[in-house]
């Protein structure tokens, strides 16, 4: 089947796509974003996370014929157009919060998500935020400490503003 | 394989009356861990996101009906108040990301001993019911009868969950649930338990430990004559120690667990009787807070 949505904000189209195929499967293999890691595919690890209609979901638990005419962004769409980082991204590499990378992508959108909602998260509410992204590199304390970091900043951008 | 995206309900409805087989899917986060392990490929694949009312609910203050895929996210933030049980084990469900997707509607039509959501719908009450509905019209399930055997459900080949119908609690309600971390766990076991002060009974409800979410019928029985007997109701006194414990192993024998990889059959009645001994005492205290508040 054909399934048409739109990605990052650009219209995007796949085809042959097998009914039981996942969006994360369609977004990495059939529309060139790689970004969303395929880790799991049972909604363990959250590495596949991205934004559906706004709303941070698994992508290997969606069906790619779910998506048809909705809105997906994926870490690919959290960066500017010139390729500069963002706010959430440029926090986790200045806290080091990177070592193998696979959990990144979807901590970022969960992270960008948990800003969003409440731009100064307690550690409790980081932690509770961060419960379905697993990483099996950095123990988690330099991901708090991106997680932090983001919040300062997206707090002092407000304040300038 | 078909995938199947109805518009309206009444497509919905239709579509499942043709393709008898075809698998209804909502959040996904069940249907999708079988299709990308290839546990299971159905016929037909039906699509039920496009069907707003189905993530809707409405509520007239007596009874909530629950539209079968409003999401645990939006139980949690919406519905805590008339319906605390589902609530807290809604609040157990997976991740965020989870929470987002999964419905009630799904663990019904799943109907896996492990949903979270079963042990707080039985102790929610007998006046639990899921709305079946297909072509030939709508029907009331309770729940008593929904559960048939493991992964089975009382829904007809044509059926859909339209949503569930549950009583706004009158009393405190409690869930809870064994696991080896707070997240991303499938239940060891789970306890719900619910006060009812306005027709004077209990609800209670256990999962993960036997071939269907069942009630604990004797220790409901038990604990709703002591409080009548002893006008405990009215008192608002302590149960003491003997009540809580000779409820808790009632609720540990109304269940009939096994040994998997996920815990014993002796940890679970054990997990069980704590479960019942807690819930009870949590939902006791505040009930005793009530009352005196009130007088």
């Amino acid at each position: 089947m054909r399934v048409t949505f739109s990605a990052n904000g650009k219209p995007v189209e796949a085809d042959d796509v097998w009914e039981g195929e996942s969006l994360l499967y369609v977004l990495r293999e059939r529309v060139g974003l790689p970004g969303s890691k395929n880790a799991c595919e049972q909604g363990e690890c959250g590495s596949c996370t991205v934004y559906l209609d706004g709303v941070p979901v698994c992508s290997c638990l969606v069906a790619a014929g779910q998506v048809q005419g909705r809105e997906v962004r994926t870490v690919e769409g959290l960066g500017g157009e010139d390729g500069e980082l963002g706010l959430v991204q440029q926090a986790f590499v200045d806290a080091g919060a990177v070592q193998c990378g696979f959990c990144t992508p979807g901590l970022l959108v969960q992270t960008d998500a948990l800003l969003a909602s409440d731009p100064q998260p307690s550690d409790t509410d980081i932690r509770e935020a961060l419960s379905g992204n697993l990483c099996r590199c950095t123990g988690y304390e330099k991901i708090m400490d991106a997680v932090r970091l983001a919040s300062a900043r997206t707090c002092s951008a407000e304040v300038r503003k | 394989m078909e995938f199947l995206r109805p518009a309206t309900w009444d497509e919905a409805l239709a579509a499942k009356a043709e393709h008898p087989t075809a698998l209804p899917i909502s959040g996904g986060t069940d249907v999708m861990v079988e299709m990308n392990f290839d546990v299971h490929r159905p016929s037909a694949i039906l699509d039920l996101n496009r069907i707003t009312e189905l993530a809707e609910w409405s509520g007239d203050g007596e009874t909530v009906r629950l539209g079968a895929a409003v999401p645990y996210a939006r139980i949690i933030e919406e519905l805590s108040g008339p319906l605390p049980g589902l609530a807290l084990a809604a609040h157990t469900v997976g991740s965020p990301q989870i929470r987002n997707r999964g419905s009630v509607g799904g663990n019904l039509g799943a109907a896996s001993p492990a949903g979270d959501s079963h042990p707080a719908l039985l102790a929610a009450g007998r006046d639990v019911f899921v709305e079946a509905e297909s072509v030939r019209g709508s029907r009331l399930i309770p729940i008593d009868e929904f559960y048939l055997g493991v992964k089975r459900n009382g829904l007809e080949p044509d059926e859909l969950i339209r949503a569930v119908r549950i009583p706004v609690a009158d009393g405190p309600q409690q869930f809870s649930k064994i696991g080896t971390r707070n997240a991303m766990v499938i239940a060891v076991c789970a306890f719900g338990f619910a006060l009812h002060p306005k027709d004077g009974t209990v609800g209670t409800g256990i999962g993960s430990a036997a071939p269907t979410p069942r009630r604990a019928v004797e220790a409901e029985e038990y604990l709703r004559g002591v409080l009548a007997e002893r006008g405990l109701w009215e008192s608002g006194e302590l149960l003491g120690p003997e009540v809580v414990r000779r409820f808790g192993e009632l609720v540990k024998a109304a269940a009939s667990p096994i040994d998997d990889v996920r815990g014993t059959a002796a940890y679970r009645r054990h997990a069980l009787a704590v479960m019942a001994r807690r819930t009870l005492t949590w939902c006791w205290n505040d009930y005793r807070k009530q009352i005196r508040s009130a007088a």
